[in-house]
């Protein structure tokens, strides 16, 4: 069985990585700072996936109606991002990416004093920003091709800590054919669990589009029975425009209950935007511009 | 349900589907059989850098390995997978052309059943006796070797602790050596003696203190080394140390330059002239000893030697600490400002001392199977290798073949890409090996010439990953050594 493994790139970032977690953590501030905040993070990485798995089989369970209890802070964070989105199938593991991200960043930043920093846990983000501090993020429209298609300003003022993606090429499973949804939220638990939900609505009925049950491709997905894509063919203008308008007003709900501030929802060549992505914050990028 | 999979590679134990991967999408069931899904790594420099790869000239922000258009590239045994039992030929034999001679790479990783670590931490702490055992988690892991001038070495692994003792002592044993290679801290005690963390590259934690820096010797061995630039300055110079404290007057070297006896008399036990044992024991003041306050080591002055105006110079073996005085006409000492000529000398201890590090050589054999995959005929491999035809290297990094028979070789693990060690449930270390030789050598030897592609078709098939070549390392494509 593999242990954590912690190591730091070339480039001075940690990366941390256990399993299915795999984080890369970078801190900007003064360097004893900055290492506190690398030992910090190291130390509660570690042992965080055991943590886990020992409430795996209660975190897969969809949410009915009692909120469910956890011990572990992470899986109660889980719990408590997924709990708005439970009117449809949900699990708290549509969180998990974000908050594993949102828990060791917590960890790190802890008594030190940082301009700001980030845990990047595969694309689902956690951040922290002092006062004046900005981050700017770069957004995936097309997880398939990978090139940037956006990027965002993300101010300390503003009540933004977490980025999501979500999309059926990714690694997680979609009930949706959305490319890509990325979500801005307080916390990178409440995008991931957001962002999961809005791909999972960016749908239409369409011939060609593949779907087969979530636990014929992994027995142990949270998805149980449930329809997933597997292929997307090419779809008409009109096909792509309302499969994106049921995830915009989809989006545009969560907005408006305050569980996110803002989404850009790509398929195809065609994007749209919700709050605070809406606005100034999303710049066009030129090319060769590198993200987050 | 028979075509699942349960990896067991972390805790969260995925049941995996053939064709599929795990939660990690790292691991992934092939046919029944668990394999690792991490890309080939390909290593690349620029055409026209001699030196370290400079993929981002314009925005120095991060590179996501995505391969570099017009870059020279030498794909690395990491992730490509091994052939065992290597009656096959290896996973990639990879042809390219450098400086006009067709070159061919055979990549590979090895399991290595027979593999081991030698560890060299900068220390003069005491770590425990030779030969004594080395353990991690209560399980003996290794041993304690030969001590070398300022450092401690263990002998750690081998095929002893690895698949000669119990299962739990094997499983350590792994998981200790995979944590070491790849860069992790590793807690070790030795029988009767400290305990230590050990990381490649970082300075040494022995009984929970830090290793700074190497001194420069011993107490005596200062004084050997630098009694002539002193001479003239002071009269007197006592070096405290806590194995050795070196008084320069009484010392041979002192003799040497012909210095009268000053009459600075130190506690402890003299062993020869001008050097005396238990001075000072361990600590956190001067040099690593327990010395706070210098004049504390000084038992007399005696009245027959010394006189007013005695210059006297105490500094420890690392020259981060250091006092000057004067004997005042009562034979007090009395401190004063150092001059600048002999503040400089101090200054140059310091400057000698090299920072404490540990250092991690992963050693291993390339056995006759692994060979298999290169050659039919693989004693051919092992004297090609010998006549220096064959370059081999682990993950880009240069190894030191040892003489004699076989391929064993010693490679440091920071100069291997990050991530570049495995291991199997045997337990047996995975690691990346490569063998460069001109194409002409290598049908000559007797090679799966039918397996050979260009490097630019591995390129091409997508499952490769790139990283920057590391300056620091010889270029394995280039010709001579």
């Amino acid at each position: 069985m593999n242990r954590p493994e912690a190591v730091f790139g070339a480039d001075g970032r940690l990366f941390l990585r256990h399993g299915p977690i795999e984080l890369i953590v970078e801190m900007f501030g003064a360097e004893a700072e900055v290492a506190r905040a690398y030992d910090q993070a190291r130390q509660y990485a570690d042992g965080l996936l055991e943590e886990l798995v020992k409430e795996l089989t209660l975190l897969r369970r969809p949410l009915g109606a009692a909120y469910p209890m956890f011990h572990g802070a992470v899986a109660k964070a889980m719990a408590r991002a997924a709990w708005p989105h439970r009117g449809v199938h949900i699990t708290p593991m549509a969180a998990v990416a974000g908050a594993v991200a949102d828990g060791v960043l917590a960890a790190a930043v802890a008594g030190c004093e940082l301009e700001k920093g980030y845990v990047n846990n595969g694309g689902d983000i956690a951040f922290h920003l002092a006062p004046g501090a900005w981050l700017e993020a770069g957004v995936v429209a097309d997880l398939g091709h990978g090139g940037l298609s956006g990027k965002a300003r993300l101010r300390h003022d503003m009540a933004i800590r977490g980025i999501a993606t979500s999309g059926w090429r990714g690694r997680s499973q979609s009930l949706g054919i959305a490319d890509a949804v990325t979500v801005l939220a307080s916390t990178a638990a409440q995008a991931d669990a957001a962002a999961t939900m809005i791909a999972n609505r960016v749908d239409i009925d369409y011939p060609g589009i593949e779907r087969v049950p979530a636990n014929s491709l992994d027995p142990d997905s949270d998805l149980g029975t449930l329809a997933v894509t597997v292929a997307v063919p090419e779809l008409s203008e009109g096909a792509k425009r309302s499969a994106l308008l049921a995830g915009v007003d989809h989006a545009r709900g969560l907005q408006s209950q305050g569980i996110i501030e803002g989404a850009m929802l790509s398929l195809g060549d065609q994007a749209a935007t919700v709050g605070a992505l809406a606005h100034e914050n999303l710049q066009d990028l030129k090319d060769g511009e590198n993200q987050l | 349900m028979s075509d699942l999979v349960r990896c067991d590679a972390c805790p969260v134990l995925c049941r995996i589907r053939d064709g599929r991967a795990g939660a990690c999408d790292r691991y992934a069931n092939q046919g029944g059989e668990l394999v690792r899904l991490d890309p080939l790594l390909v290593a690349q420099r620029t055409l026209d850098h001699d030196g370290a790869m400079v993929p981002f000239l314009q925005s120095a922000e991060e590179w996501d390995g995505a391969l570099v258009a017009g870059a020279e590239s030498f794909i690395t045994g990491v992730g490509s997978t091994t052939t065992y039992p290597d009656y096959k030929p290896a996973p990639f034999i990879v042809s390219s052309k450098a400086g006009g001679v067709d070159m061919v790479t055979v990549v590979s990783e090895g399991i290595f059943s027979y593999c081991g670590l030698k560890v060299k931490i900068d220390t003069d702490r005491f770590l425990g006796d030779e030969q004594k055992a080395v353990r991690c988690q209560g399980e003996q892991v290794g041993h304690v070797s030969t001590a070398e001038y300022g450092s401690q070495m263990l002998a750690l692994g081998g095929v002893r602790h690895l698949t000669g003792g119990s299962k739990k002592e094997g499983a350590v044993t792994c998981q200790m050596m995979l944590d070491l290679c790849q860069g992790g801290a590793v807690e070790l005690s030795v029988d009767d003696g400290a305990a230590v963390v050990v990381q490649a590259g970082q300075a040494p934690i022995v009984d929970g203190a830090h290793e700074e820096r190497m001194r420069v010797g011993c107490g005596s061995a200062t004084i050997g080394m630098f009694a002539p630039q002193w001479h003239g300055l002071a009269d007197e110079v006592v070096v405290v140390d806590d194995h050795i404290t070196g008084v320069l007057s009484e010392h041979q070297a002192g003799k040497f330059l012909d210095m009268p006896t000053a009459g600075v008399r130190v506690r402890g036990r003299r062993s020869t002239p001008g050097r005396y044992f238990q001075v000072a024991g361990h600590g956190d003041g001067w040099g690593g000893t327990d010395v706070t306050d210098p004049l504390s080591i000084i038992d007399r002055i005696e009245a027959k030697n010394a006189w007013p105006g005695l210059r006297l110079l105490m500094v420890s073996t690392t020259g981060e600490d250091s006092a000057y005085f004067v004997l005042d006409d009562d034979l007090a000492p009395v401190a004063a400002e150092m001059p600048a000529s002999l503040r400089a000398v101090v200054d140059r201890i310091a400057e000698n001392c090299e920072p404490a590090l540990c250092s991690v050589l992963f050693m291993a054999g390339a056995g006759g199977s692994l060979r298999a995959g290169v050659t039919e005929n693989p004693v051919r491999l092992t004297r090609s290798v010998r006549a220096n035809v064959t370059r081999v290297s682990c993950g880009g990094a240069p190894v030191y073949i040892w003489p004699g028979g076989g391929i064993t070789l010693m490679v440091d693990v920071t100069r291997m890409p990050i991530g570049s060690f495995g291991y199997v449930p045997t337990p047996a270390l995975v690691a990346p090996i490569e063998f460069t030789l001109p194409l002409a050598d290598y049908e000559a030897m007797g090679g799966y010439m039918d397996a050979v592609q260009s490097v630019d078709e591995v390129l091409a098939s997508g499952v490769a990953r790139s990283l920057p070549w590391r300056g620091e390392n010889p270029w394995p494509l280039s010709s001579g050594n």
